[in-house]
């Protein structure tokens, strides 16, 4: 319940915090919202020495349509993209992200920065095919979703890179459902699944996206359901039959309340009613 | 001991400043130092939502914010949410109908409650047991916590 | 007008609801020190050294202890109350810090004491303590096999005693039974889980300790604490302030409290030990952890003829305050509310590695109802019968209570079939039927589950438990003070603690009622042995029937002395004198009459009129012994559904009809009820402490212990019936447990409903999703379904809890 100590820094520009992260090395950690960070160190299972705070940092909080695209500061909170709800499935996901008060402070760049395949939003980055752009030392880089997770909590962000924003192609068209399997209603995914659909004018599955939480180390794209599915029919047996394909390739852990095999099986079944969903819509 | 930080918040309508340890969670500048003890600890995982208390007028888990997260923010916690004397509507609400027994969750759960009406003022049944899901009871079975939001919503209590 | 039997709003809420409560953990006393606990990481293990010297030489750190440097400071170790003539316990030393061994996982090896919590929080992680690891046993049958490790090699055996008791044929019930079904349950282990974690802060002053606990038992715990710490009980004093719940978890003397008393002793200074909800899931005593193979013999046209049990209860590493006596707590109700003419019961307890089991909300009641509806239940299907029928039937009926059970038990009062019609009033079962087999249909799955109940409580007749009873070496009367000031208020000491239940509501409107006085104005005080009578607390149901029954006592004895003043005052007789509305006045001349203020001004300072040979001062005393428990009992019904594809269920209806005799205060009532019912959802669908098969504890956190919050629950439909007990003068039965009692019944029930068609016939709780969908699974031909027991479960390679995700140490990371 208490922290290891640490030092606090508050940068004022982006180029200063992420001098302060160069600077003090792997030990230095950003902190944003503090909901995946500070219950970690509240249980002394991450200690790091240094906190550099990005709450002075302007810029961060936008949430803005540009051209074909969403553009979403760092430091957007669930709650903002919550109450967005011209986002999409981005603001159906984030408004089951855990409880309003965690809402109230977790931000989209602390959560896809964090890395953890059982949260909502990196999920639904990866099956929007977005991307965000990361400021280190030489500059600010585009990191596409499909490159940005790489292990379980491990992204492609150097250690003294920060996330700035997000971005999310707008879904005009596109049908969606977002169906997260929990215990209770707080509680992390056991299983989610994001699915997107873009119906043609015949009603036939011109394209579709389905992105997996929890269903491994990292977020995955449920591929084979979504090639059994594209250009075919919508109606309930193809998606249903394109659903058992959900869980093809992954290998997600087992835990307490949810063997691998029940995780494949929740992939399956949420597949198709995120789908159903995303195609009636 | 780590570094420390000079911090400024204003407390239910007040100005205070401390010289804080860089780790102090809020919740516990807020009991410790200033002695505002309605704010309570009852998990390690921001699960329980006893620490509630509003932040720039929006819900927060206080167990979850350091206090120097806090610095040049606007906090309001179970002792200033009504004016002194008096009882915030949803205050009475619980007293009315019974939405607390041994007390420890209620002033979390009343500031969850007050965010979730300001978010919607007429919630359903089913809106409020999804909007109080931050925050844990043992005692009531929610039931009375419910009606208490449910009543506090429809101005049945008099404030 | 009377109070009692009006919903009256709270006395204790106006502090509450504006932040102004008063717990354990707001103490801040000058020159106030914290204390961390170390703890074993280990769940069997010598410990082969103990390095303090790093801590100690940290900023802020005062002292740091072992074990071996607290030694001398015990006079005794943690105790142990429960001795059954003729019956052995084995009962290992449990003291506050472990020396030489450590036999689970949280047992405390050293203390570390700082001026700052994050001091000694810092200094804790400085100890460094080496372990040399012994074999590990969790699963309770296992425990019991031959070549099993031994958690205590000094017994040569995990078990810990075997305790028996049996009334009527059993044996002749089997060899002439026409259906006879058996059936093995397990009622798994949980967790108490109040919101306010533990608490205790130590005072000394000169010679006088002073233990400032968030405990439900402040009397019990200076008997004890004195005792362990080896000084006179008027050099002890404790207090339980406001206390945030208890459900059991704080039903206990821990080590904490002894730790927290020797330290402020040893240094002179107030000492603060806070929980963590760690902590809590580690080492507040944890409940059920129960296996019971069950009997019933019946004849083929429904007539019940024996129940044995043989339970086997899963105790943990030590015997705390009541661990083994717990499992046995449920015999007198353990043919439920039906008329068996021979059961047979017997209970073994067994030691593992695991943190000890005792009361939690229920303790043993709720193990009870659960086998008993349950396999009612199965043998009616076995009878081909409806098994609310198979029910009826088989009730004691109204007109024969008093009703002495085979066990000997006598049940005081009860209308079984009375609150089966009130349920079924209330719940429409043809038009549920109808409806369900509709959504049946659609592949919707719905099921509905019955509990009837009866519970045993208000504890307790002190000779029926105590030393020569069942063995307990305590009593279990209650006390009471009543004062009246001056000025016509009253005072009440009541030797109950209550910590969330309302009796300062509940209790002032009976003092009120007797005395003729607003229970606005009538204080109700606990909770500190420095106040009043000694008590026995508050557990068990028994505050209402038991405490509430010595406050009215007393409450008359100063109501009776009233009248006798009022009656040398108005020149009348004391029996003409009669309380109405407020005033005592003389029968039939409403214009004579006193207030309670004037009387008490009178006795205060006595008028020459007063006759010299009635005492000054308003204030009586009762102690109040009860010759029976008391039997509430009700009828549950809860509808579920259950998600076949996933395996989720959720509660969509509660309904409840529950008698506990009059009601005091309605709306108590009906809060205490939901509360229970709540309890007993989260056991029945989301709550169990689990270890893995090394002893390490799974479920250490609320993110893997899963609380139902308010959106797993439905609105609940309470109902009462109100049947007297003959046990005490305002008939009134606890409350505080039936919900929990009935409930996990009524769910599993409804769970197994709504998969019959699915042909699943059985599965233990908790029914968690992938339970339920591995039962599905099994009964559908594919896979062996979940396993019976999950203590001592293989976990993956991040042993993510139940969330999913959780804490778990980030490897790498960017922005959070």
């Amino acid at each position: 319940m208490i922290t290891a100590p640490f030092d606090y820094e508050t940068p004022e520009t982006l180029d200063e915090a992420v001098r302060m992260l160069h600077e003090n090395g792997e030990d230095a950690k950003l902190l944003a919202g503090g909901h995946s960070l500070l219950p970690l160190m509240k249980l002394r299972l991450a200690a790091p020495t240094l906190l550099v705070d990005l709450r002075l940092v302007p810029g961060l909080h936008h949430i803005q349509r540009e051209n074909g695209s969403w553009r979403i500061g760092a430091l957007a909170r669930h709650a903002d993209l919550q109450d967005t709800p011209e986002l999409g499935v981005a603001s159906a996901a984030a408004k089951q992200i855990a409880d309003q008060q965690v809402r109230n402070r977790g931000t989209i760049g602390g959560s896809l920065a964090h890395g953890d395949p059982a949260s909502d939003l990196p999920a639904v980055l990866v099956a929007l095919e977005g991307e965000v752009s990361a400021q280190g030392r030489n500059g600010l880089r585009t990191i596409p979703a499909g490159e940005l997770f790489q292990d379980y909590l491990t992204t492609a962000l150097a250690h003294d890179e920060v996330i700035t924003e997000v971005r999310l192609p707008a879904t005009d068209g596109w049908g969606y459902g977002y169906e997260k399997f929990t215990r209770r209603a707080e509680d992390w995914a056991m299983v989610g699944v994001c699915a997107l659909v873009k119906k043609g004018a015949d009603g036939s599955c011109e394209d579709v996206r389905v992105g997996l939480t929890n269903m491994g180390s990292t977020p995955l794209r449920a591929t084979a359901a979504e090639q059994a599915l594209r250009g075919g029919s919508l109606d309930g047996d193809s998606i249903a039959s394109a659903a058992e394909h959900a869980a093809e390739g992954t290998d997600p852990p087992g835990d307490l309340n949810a063997t691998p095999d029940y995780k494949r099986h929740l992939a399956r079944v949420l597949t198709r009613r995120a789908l159903v969903a995303a195609a009636q819509a | 001991m780590g570094a420390t930080v000079r911090i400024c918040v204003t407390v239910n309508g007040e100005r205070r400043e401390s010289e804080v340890e860089a780790r102090t969670l809020l919740v516990y500048w807020l009991r410790e130092e200033l002695g505002l003890t309605g704010t309570h600890v009852g998990c390690d995982t921001t699960n329980c939502g006893a620490c509630t208390v509003h932040m720039n007028g929006e819900s927060v888990k206080s167990c979850t914010v350091l206090a120097a997260q806090a610095d040049g923010a606007e906090v309001t916690t179970i002792e200033g949410l009504a004016p002194e004397g008096g009882l915030h509507p949803l205050q009475d609400a619980f007293w009315e109908k019974h939405g607390l027994q041994c007390g420890f969750c209620t002033p979390g759960m009343i500031m969850a409650a007050a965010d979730l009406l300001q978010r919607n003022p007429n919630p359903t049944d089913d809106e409020i047991r999804h909007g109080l899901e931050g925050n844990l009871c043992r005692c009531t079975g929610y039931h009375n916590i419910v009606k208490a939001v449910k009543a506090a919503a429809a101005n049945e209590v008099p404030a | 007008m009377t109070s009692v039997g009006q919903a009256l709003k709270r006395k204790e809420d106006p502090r509450m609801i504006t932040g102004r409560g008063y717990y354990t953990e707001d103490i801040q006393l000058p020159g106030m020190l914290y204390a961390v606990i170390v703890r074993s990481p280990e769940a069997h293990a010598t410990i082969t050294s103990i390095d303090t010297s790093a801590a100690k030489e940290r900023d802020g750190v005062v002292a740091v202890y072992t074990g071996e440097d607290l030694a001398g400071d015990f006079a005794g170790p943690l105790p142990m109350v429960w001795a059954p003539p003729g019956v052995e316990i084995n009962t290992p030393e449990h003291w506050p810090l472990k020396r030489g061994e450590v036999k689970h996982v949280g047992d405390p090896v050293a203390v570390v004491v700082a001026t700052s919590r994050t001091a000694a929080f810092d200094a804790a992680d400085d100890v460094i303590v080496d372990y040399d690891p012994k074999p590990v046993v969790v699963d309770p049958e296992q425990a019991l096999e031959d070549g099993s490790p031994l958690v205590w090699d000094s017994f040569g055996t995990n078990k810990t005693h075997e305790w028996a008791v049996a009334g009527g044929d059993f044996e002749a019930a089997e060899a002439e039974a026409e259906v006879t079904v058996e059936a093995r349950y397990v009622n798994h282990r949980t967790s108490g889980a109040p919101i306010e974690p533990r608490c205790s802060v130590a005072e000394a002053r000169a010679e006088k300790l002073t233990l400032y606990s968030t405990t439900q038992i402040p009397h019990i715990a200076r008997f004890v604490l004195s005792g362990m710490l080896g000084i006179a009980e008027d050099k002890l004093r404790v207090v339980a302030p406001d206390v945030g719940g208890g459900f059991g978890a704080k039903l206990q003397v821990y080590a904490e409290e002894a730790l927290v008393l020797a330290l402020a002793k040893r240094l002179g200074r107030p000492v603060k030990w806070t929980e963590t909800r760690s902590e809590h899931m580690t080492t507040s005593h944890h409940g059920r952890d129960q296996i019971s193979y069950v009997t019933l013999t019946a004849k083929r046209d429904g007539t019940v003829t024996g129940c044995r049990a043989r339970i086997i209860a899963d105790l943990g590493a030590y015997q705390q305050l009541l661990t083994p006596f717990i499992p046995t707590l449920g015999f007198p109700v353990m043919g439920g509310c039906y008329a068996i003419p021979s059961i047979d019961l017997h209970f073994t307890g067994v030691f593992t590695n695991k943190m000890p089991t005792d009361a939690i909300r229920g303790a043993g009641r709720p193990e009870a109802t659960y086998w008993i509806e349950l396999t009612m239940d199965k043998l009616a299907r076995e009878l081909g019968m409806d098994p609310l029928e198979l029910r009826r039937k088989n009730f004691v009926r109204k007109e024969q209570f008093p009703f002495e059970t085979a066990l000997g038990i006598v049940y005081d009062s009860g209308d079984y079939h009375g609150s089966l019609d009130r349920l079924l009033e209330n719940f429409d079962l043809d038009e549920f039927r109808s409806e369900q087999a509709g959504l049946r249909e659609q592949g919707i799955h719905r099921g509905v589950g019955f509990s009837t109940y009866v519970e045993v409580c208000g504890l307790a007749p002190s000779r029926a438990v105590g030393p020569q009873g069942v063995g307990l070496q305590a009593a279990f009367y209650e006390s009471a003070n009543v004062r009246v000031t001056p000025t016509g208020s009253a005072i009440v000491y009541s030797g109950i603690s209550p910590h969330g239940q309302g009796l300062d509501t509940s209790f002032a409107q009976i003092a009120g009622d007797i005395l003729g006085i607003d229970p606005q104005n009538v204080e109700i005080l606990h909770g500190d042995t420095d106040q009043g009578a000694w008590g026995w607390d508050t557990y068990g149901s028994r505050s209402l029937s038991v405490g509430g029954e010595a406050l009215a006592r007393a409450a008359r004895k100063v109501q009776d002395k009233a009248k006798r003043i009022c009656a040398a005052l108005l020149e009348a007789a004391p029996e003409d004198i009669e309380l109405t509305d407020g005033k005592y006045q003389v029968k039939g001349s409403p214009d004579k009459s006193m207030t309670m203020a004037e009387i008490s001004g009178a006795a205060h300072i006595p008028p020459a009129e007063l006759p010299a040979d009635i005492e000054p001062g308003l204030e009586e005393s009762s102690f109040y012994d009860p010759e029976n428990f008391v039997f509430p009992f009700g009828a549950h019904a809860c509808v579920v559904d259950v998600d076949a594809e996933t395996g989720k269920v959720s509660v969509v209806r509660y309904v409840a009809v529950d008698d506990c005799g009059p009601a005091i205060n309605p709306m108590l009532i009906d809060g205490q009820v939901h509360g229970g019912i709540t309890h007993a959802i989260g056991q029945a669908l989301y709550e169990q402490v689990v270890y893995d098969e090394d002893g390490q504890l799974v479920t250490g956190t609320f993110v893997d212990y899963a609380l139902p919050t308010a959106a797993e629950v439905p609105g609940f439909e309470t109902d009462r019936t109100e049947t007297p007990s003959p046990t005490n003068s305002l008939g009134v039965k606890g409350i505080g447990e039936a919900g929990t009692i009935a409930a996990t019944p009524a769910v599993t029930a409804a769970v197994m409903d709504a998969l019959q068609p699915l042909g699943v016939l059985w599965l233990d709780m908790p029914l968690t999703p992938v339970r339920v969908y591995e039962a599905i699974q099994a009964a559908q031909g594919n896979g062996a379904g979940p396993p019976s027991s999950q203590q001592g479960v293989r976990l993956d390679e991040h042993g993510r809890g139940s969330a999913g995700s959780g804490p778990t140490a980030p490897d790498e990371g960017g922005a959070s």
